[in-house]
């Protein structure tokens, strides 16, 4: 018995320039925020974007974007619908408002399954919000996505970084290609974050600091672009992401 | 139409498969459709019958039903999935990712969600059957 669906993933993907995981080995930095941020910020650099939110039990994306429901378009798949200039896919599509009890095989199942019917346009970049830690969500992506590459997100907290520190040795173990880290919600001027970063052989993206308005902007894309997240993302896109090209 | 799209990686499997066994012409392809996912047989089979590719241009598809059964964690009943008494929406984001059923069905004994998805979730490729040079 074979399951016929991860043949397709990297047709579906065929398309697509690049993928970047945004991730963290702990839950509550901000990913999301960076991850929809990073996206938008793509999109006003003039590429074509993809978002795609992993975090199946815990999905906020949607709520970041402010996307609307909407009936969902077949041809031969399912089309992700355009939010705010992105090519946007998640769960909430499929279960809206209720609550997601999946555990590990179906997060594997359901992850499979919207890999293989989604059918993505021509992409420079597909950006997915990662579940937090190194369970299902990171192994599945690494065995089934031969060129996703990393970008991490701490905030300043020992403990996140802790977790981090033991997903960054994960990934290297893998060989999987890491972006570099990025500083969120920094309230002073420490730099041991940057320091234990490079001593991992990490390139340190930059830091963001705590700004208050960020919850303000939730549902804003607008607003979010001009936070401390906002002005922090352009940067990084400019010398960490688009300086690297990469070819399909 | 979602069917396409599991057909489409029917196709490209059955193919893989059919490379590695070295086989020069694909005769016959069994899949096992979990009811779980309600796929429309007859659309599933004439999307397989407009995309195959060469090397299956003359399989013949069998598609048999598993049916699909739920089994609770919490106190171990065993129930068979059943659409109907849905409504349309549920049916269909069940049909798109089954697991989405977690938010939807319930243990019929304890009201429980957390239950596994025994047998019958979605495709599976049965055999690939064909002739050798």
């Amino acid at each position: 018995m074979v399951d016929p669906r991860t043949s397709v993933i990297s047709e579906r993907l065929s398309r697509t320039s690049r993928i970047i995981a945004v991730s963290s080995g702990k839950g509550g930095v901000g990913k999301s925020m960076v991850a929809t941020t990073l996206a938008l910020t793509l999109a006003r650099n003039g590429c074509k974007v993809g978002l795609f939110d992993l975090d199946f039990t815990g999905p906020s994306t949607h709520i970041i974007l402010g996307a609307q429901k909407v009936q969902l378009k077949e041809e031969k798949g399912i089309i992700p619908p355009i939010v705010h200039g992105l090519e946007y896919m998640s769960l909430v599509y499929f279960v809206g408002d209720n609550p997601v009890p999946i555990r590990g095989a179906d997060v594997s199942n359901a992850l499979i399954e919207l890999l293989s019917v989604t059918q993505w346009g021509t992409l420079d970049f597909l950006v997915i919000d990662m579940p937090p830690g190194i369970g299902d969500a990171v192994l599945d992506l690494v065995r089934l996505i031969k060129r996703i590459e990393f970008l991490i997100v701490t905030t300043p907290s020992l403990l996140a970084f802790e977790t981090v520190k033991k997903q960054v040795e994960l990934l290297c173990e893998l060989k999987m290609p890491i972006i570099g880290l990025v500083e969120n919600m920094k309230m002073d001027k420490a730099n041991c974050v940057r320091v234990e970063t490079e001593k991992l052989g990490l390139r340190y993206l930059g830091s963001i600091p705590f700004d208050p308005q960020v919850e303000d902007s939730i549902g804003r894309e607008t607003k979010l672009l001009s936070t401390a997240i906002g002005k922090t993302l352009r940067e990084i896109v400019k010398s960490a992401v688009l300086a690297e090209k990469r070819e399909r | 139409m979602h069917e396409w799209a599991l057909a489409e990686a029917i196709l490209t499997s059955a193919r893989e498969i059919a490379e590695k066994e070295k086989l020069t012409e694909v005769t016959e392809v069994t899949i096992r459709v979990g009811e779980l996912q309600q796929v429309e047989r007859p659309i599933l089979r004439f999307a397989l019958s407009e995309m195959k590719p060469p090397l299956l241009k003359n399989a013949k598809f069998r598609i048999l039903k598993a049916k699909s059964t739920l089994r609770c964690r919490v106190c171990g009943t065993t129930w068979p999935f059943d659409s109907k008494g849905m409504d349309k929406a549920t049916a269909e984001a069940i049909h798109f990712v089954p697991e989405v059923a977690h938010s939807y069905v319930k243990c019929p004994k304890c009201g429980s969600p957390d239950f596994e998805i025994a047998s019958g979730r979605g495709i599976w490729l049965e055999s690939v059957k064909g002739a050798k040079q």
